[in-house]
């Protein structure tokens, strides 16, 4: 069956759900979320007021759910949500909202339109309207397994890298291990580092691991473009994986819609309660600082800051773990104005840096960040999605801030500072140790 | 008995004074807030009137209304008045009785007609005209004819202004204010439950100097009078401004003369000149000595949501009813919200799997 | 309709007709809203759903908004109207025996200078935030006519009370009679309207705390 507009209104009707109708009983159209969304702010444009990007499932709630829309179409009143609307929202709700969660926090009624607009997206797919880079993108995650197209063989290319780097073995399928680790396409491609760290860290902490050939890749194109269908395909090849090896835990890897697609999503995608636990690199490695099984080395001797990755941080409950390890490695940590909770989004999340139609006005959103981080005079950028990492690497190039600030992984900069024990004093060998 | 003299002749023939009679102007006009200015015009029009004959109808009444106009000290103003008046028929207060009294009714009606004064008291049953008839006349009979032939109509009192206590629910004998049966003749309401006695000899007064009906406000009261409040004029008002307030009758609030409002005042809506004149020559009105105002000199006052409870309380009751409208708001709720959960029930189970195809095609 | 038999019907069956309307709306929204129903989440929670969602009932009273671009109207103007509203509304001597009527039960009121002062602030907040809607882009956009009826009802017993207080020429009865009327009709149209939202608020408020409870954020 293919899409349509009467499928996508149908889909509506199925998400809509009683916050949602809350919400829309409650606006009060004072447009304050519009002052929290980059979009609106670097732009002007009152058509990216959050609200307003709900317009079309809006109708649809007061069609379908109020006693007065109900009535009025019974009478022919009512005007039906159209294809010239879809196509007009279409760029609203996926060019210019990253899911970021900002307008979410400051709604004085208490909306969560970042909820709605998540829900807006299962409409908007389901009757044809989604940008091609994510329909793209989605069809490489379910088709190749990675929206970059990146297949275990570019895996194991960078798994023998990083063993020769760190001298230890990168454990592949180990059936039992406690933890299965989980990595980004971009992680992949671009900050690889990021295995020779995390193989270093855990190999001190001496924490049992492994990656999953079958299930190497986090991201979650479907959630981004909105069809649960999808992301629940998705997610179910992690499941899958997790219980095939019998992990414990499945760690989520720097990557923020990735966390919220398995952690918070993903038991509700596939139906059911998942036998591991979830747990994301950050929290990780808080606990195992706060059990001083990782122990750090030196400091930072620049000024550091922390970009807080929205679906981590604010739509994702993990707030403290950061700042927590990055006061082990620096001794100049700044916090920007406005932060944790109430940080400002890279611009690219939620899809949008996988729709290249949505380039221009993404970088135009960066001039949020780049206020941000004025007068600040920070040399390093720290951050914990690679998503973020990419968006804010080319934002800064963009506003030729890229000699002056560097962009870093916050895992990666641990790594940088782990203190190494002397293993012959220990005589023991860990299990990911190289024999 | 047709009397031609002038008010004035009639007046120094009973030994009043110029004096007197100038006294009695003055107060006349400044009740009726005419300037100083005016009271030698008001004496001489008053002077040089011709003394009209006056028919007094009293219907369903208690006879308050004239007791209010008699029961003034001597010698009163107000007894000037009725001297220079020809009260040809009162049934309460003439000699006459049965149908000589009648008679004298009939007599004065033909001698005058045109242009006699009828003033009532009273309200007129319309339920049943025998509830109150005299002579075997009904009330609603007697003022129909009797106002056939007037000049001018006051009705002095809550009852024949505005159907008073009679009127008050549940109204047993359908009583209605004079104005709701005589429609082609000037009404004049001097309204008060009783009227002030000064209120109402200052009407006539005005009627006998200017010849005409004074101005009145939109219920047929004369504004000179009934044109404030008593809240405007009360000497409780800095209380109230100031938002002090007694809470019961004898508590401290009441000792140091605090507004009444809290026990029930009604005189912020009520167009009276108590305030202003007193009552009892003068001596003090009913929130001066610590008593709310009822009301008494609007219409329905009796049916205004009692008289101990302040003005700005809710009449009606609302307990039972905010616990129907509960139930009946639940109700219509869930009933929708049960169609709204299945209506959300069926989209989901239509839902059909979205594939990668489909989003590929599309 | 005389001055007296309008005031009388104000404060008597008019005043049960709006309350009546007004429950019945708002317990058939809420209920309309409630029972549509959502999917209890499967993922482990981090927090609680009630602490969350309570807290953030009352915690969003407080804004976190920095405005930008659009400037401070909508907050201070917005502040200053609903408290000096409320206020009113809640610690006039005379409203409080009004309340005293339908509940059974008072409160101490606050000074009438006090209160003229807090009704002199209502109807200057809630005349920025009309200016502020009708030049504002944002605003502008999203309002339809049921934004400017529900500020006319809001102004309207604003006014009118601020008027009774300070008497002015009009006829007291009727204006006090016109003053319980508005009071009346912004009752009928809170179920109708946005203004709904003196409920619903705290419902979405609710629902906001505890989505993000779950996740162990206060939001
Ligand atoms: C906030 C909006 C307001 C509402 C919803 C409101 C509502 C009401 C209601 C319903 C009553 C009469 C209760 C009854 O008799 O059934 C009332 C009475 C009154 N209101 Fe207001 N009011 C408001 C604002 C004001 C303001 C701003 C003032 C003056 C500063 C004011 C002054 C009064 C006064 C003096 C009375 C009593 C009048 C009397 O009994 O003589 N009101 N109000
Ligand atoms: C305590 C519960 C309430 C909360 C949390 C609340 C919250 C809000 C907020 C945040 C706004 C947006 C401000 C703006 O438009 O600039 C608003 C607007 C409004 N509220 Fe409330 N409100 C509450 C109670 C009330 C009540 C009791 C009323 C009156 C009956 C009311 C009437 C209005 C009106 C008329 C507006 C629109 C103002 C405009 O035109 O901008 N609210 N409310
Ligand atoms: S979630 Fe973020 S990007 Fe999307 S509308 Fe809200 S503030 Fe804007
Ligand atoms: S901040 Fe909330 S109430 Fe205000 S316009 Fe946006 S969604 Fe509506
Ligand atoms: S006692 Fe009555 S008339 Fe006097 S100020 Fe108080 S409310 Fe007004
Ligand atoms: S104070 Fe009020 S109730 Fe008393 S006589 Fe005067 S008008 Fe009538």
């Amino acid at each position: 069956m293919s899409t349509s507009l009467e499928r996508g209104i149908r889909t509506w009707v199925a998400q809509i759900d009683a916050p949602i109708a809350s919400f829309f009983t409650s606006c009060v159209h004072c447009g304050i979320c519009a002052d929290a969304c980059l979009f609106f702010t670097e732009t002007g444009d009152p058509k990216y007021t959050p609200i307003h990007k709900l317009e079309p499932m809006r109708r649809v709630w007061q069609q379908e759910y109020t006693f007065w829309g109900r009535l009025a179409k019974r009478l022919g009143f009512s005007k039906p949500v159209t294809e010239d609307e879809l196509k007009e929202w279409e760029p609203l709700v996926y060019d210019s909202c990253t899911l970021c969660g900002r307008c979410s926090m400051v709604c004085p009624v208490g909306n969560d339109i970042t909820y709605m607009i998540r829900k807006m997206r299962e409409g908007m797919v389901a009757a044809g309207y989604a940008p091609e880079g994510l329909k793209a993108a989605t069809s490489r995650s379910i088709r190749i397994g990675s929206p970059m197209g990146v297949r275990l063989p570019a895996l194991q290319a960078q798994i023998k890298a990083a063993e020769a780097e760190t001298g230890l073995t990168v454990p592949l399928d180990q059936e039992g291990a406690d933890y299965l680790m989980l990595l980004s396409s971009a992680e992949i491609m671009q900050f690889s580092e990021i295995i020779s760290a995390v193989t270093r860290i855990f190999d001190e902490a001496k924490v049992s691991w492994t990656l999953a050939s079958k299930a190497f890749e986090a991201t979650n194109s479907g959630m981004q473009i909105g069809s649960s269908d999808l992301a629940a395909q998705l997610v179910q090849r992690i499941v899958d994986a997790a219980e095939a090896l019998k992990v414990k835990y499945v760690i989520s890897p720097e990557c923020g819609h990735a966390y919220t697609a398995l952690r918070w999503e993903g038991p509700n995608l596939v139906g059911r309660a998942y036998p591991f636990k979830v747990i994301h690199i950050l929290e990780l490695l808080d606990e195992l600082r706060a059990e001083g099984r990782l122990k750090t080395d030196g400091f930072e001797d620049q000024r550091v800051t922390f970009h807080d990755p929205c679906q981590i941080v604010r739509r994702g409950g993990i707030v403290e773990p950061p700042r927590n390890l990055l006061n082990m490695v620096a001794k100049d940590f700044v916090e920007m104005e406005e932060h944790g909770i109430m940080n400002w989004c890279c611009g690219g999340g939620g899809g949008v840096s996988a729709n290249e139609r949505a380039d221009p006005i993404r970088r135009k959103a960066f001039d949020r960040k780049k206020h941000q981080l004025e007068g600040m005079g920070v040399a390093k950028l720290v951050t914990a999605c690679s998503n973020c990492r990419n968006m804010l690497e080319e934002g800064l190039e963009d506003n030729h801030l890229d000699e002056d600030i560097e962009v870093v992984g916050l895992a990666e900069m641990l790594a940088e500072h782990l203190a190494v024990s002397n293993r012959a004093d220990t005589g023991e060998s860990t299990s990911t140790a190289k024999e | 008995m047709k009397d031609t003299r002038t008010v004035g002749e009639i007046l120094s023939s009973q030994g009043i004074s110029r004096r007197g009679f100038l006294k009695f102007c003055a107060a006349t006009a400044s009740m009726m807030a005419m300037p100083p200015s005016m009271v030698p015009a008001v004496a001489q029009a008053l002077s040089n009137a011709r003394r009209p004959s006056v028919i007094w109808l009293s219907f369903q009444e208690c006879t308050g209304c004239t007791e209010s106009l008699t029961r003034s000290h001597s010698p009163t103003l107000e007894g000037l008045l009725f001297d220079s008046i020809s009260l040809d028929y009162h049934h309460t207060l003439q000699v006459a009785a049965g149908s000589a009294a009648e008679e004298a009714r009939e007599h004065a009606m033909q001698e005058n007609d045109g242009s006699y004064l009828v003033v009532v008291d009273g309200s007129i049953p319309l339920g049943n005209p025998g509830y109150s008839t005299i002579a075997g006349i009904s009330n609603v009979d007697m003022l129909k004819e009797t106002a056939a032939g007037a000049a001018a109509i006051v009705a002095v009192g809550t009852c024949a202004a505005f159907g008073g206590i009679p009127h008050a629910n549940p109204n047993p004998t359908g009583a209605v204010a004079v104005s709701d049966i005589i429609k082609d003749k000037p009404i004049i309401n001097v309204s008060g439950c009783p009227p002030i006695p000064i209120v109402i000899t200052g009407v006539l007064a005005h009627y006998l100097t200017f010849g005409k009906v004074p101005e009145l406000d939109d219920l047929g009261r004369p504004t000179a009078f009934f044109g404030q409040t008593i809240h405007d004029r009360c000497y409780r008002r800095p209380f109230y401004d100031k938002g002090l307030f007694a809470e019961t009758f004898d508590d401290e609030g009441a000792q140091q003369g605090w507004c009444l409002y809290k026990l029930g005042c009604k005189g912020p809506v009520t167009y009276n000149a108590c305030a202003v004149s007193k009552w009892n020559s003068g001596t003090s009105f009913p929130i001066q000595s610590g008593h709310g105002c009822f009301g008494c000199s609007e219409p329905d006052f009796w049916d205004s949501g009692g008289f101990y409870r302040p003005l700005s309380a809710t009449t009606a009751d609302v307990g039972t009813l905010a616990g129907v409208a509960a139930l009946a708001g639940a109700a219509a709720g869930a009933a929708i919200g049960r169609m709204n959960r299945s209506h959300r029930a069926r989209a989901q189970a239509r839902h059909e799997k979205l594939t990668i195809d489909d989003i590929e095609e599309s | 309709m005389t001055e007296t038999e309008f005031l009388n019907w104000v404060r008597g069956p008019g005043m049960q007709i709006a309350l009546a309307v007004f429950i019945v709306g708002m317990v058939y929204r809420v209920l309309e809203n409630y029972l549509i129903g959502r999917k209890q989440s499967l993922a482990e929670p981090r927090g609680s759903e009630w602490t969350h969602g309570v807290g953030t009932m009352w915690r969003r009273s407080f804004t976190r908004a920095k405005l930008t671009t659009r400037g401070y109207v909508t907050l201070v103007a917005g502040y200053i109207f609903h408290i000096a509203f409320l206020v009113t509304l809640f610690f006039l001597a005379q409203h409080v025996e009004m309340f005293r009527s339908l509940l059974g039960f008072g409160w101490p009121a606050l000074p009438p200078l006090l209160i003229t002062i807090t009704a002199v602030l209502g109807i200057a907040a809630l005349l920025a935030l009309l200016a502020h809607r009708l030049t504002d882009p944002v605003k502008r956009m999203l309002s339809d006519y049921q934004d400017y009826l529900t500020w006319f009802l809001t102004f309207f017993p604003l006014i009118t009370g601020f008027l009774l207080i300070n008497r002015v020429g009009i006829p007291y009865k009727t204006l006090l009679a016109t003053h319980i009327l508005s009071f009346e009709l912004l009752l009928i149209a809170i179920p109708f309207t946005k203004l709904s939202h003196i409920i619903t608020t705290f419902i979405s408020r609710w629902y906001n705390g505890a989505i993000a409870g779950v996740k162990g954020v206060q939001s």
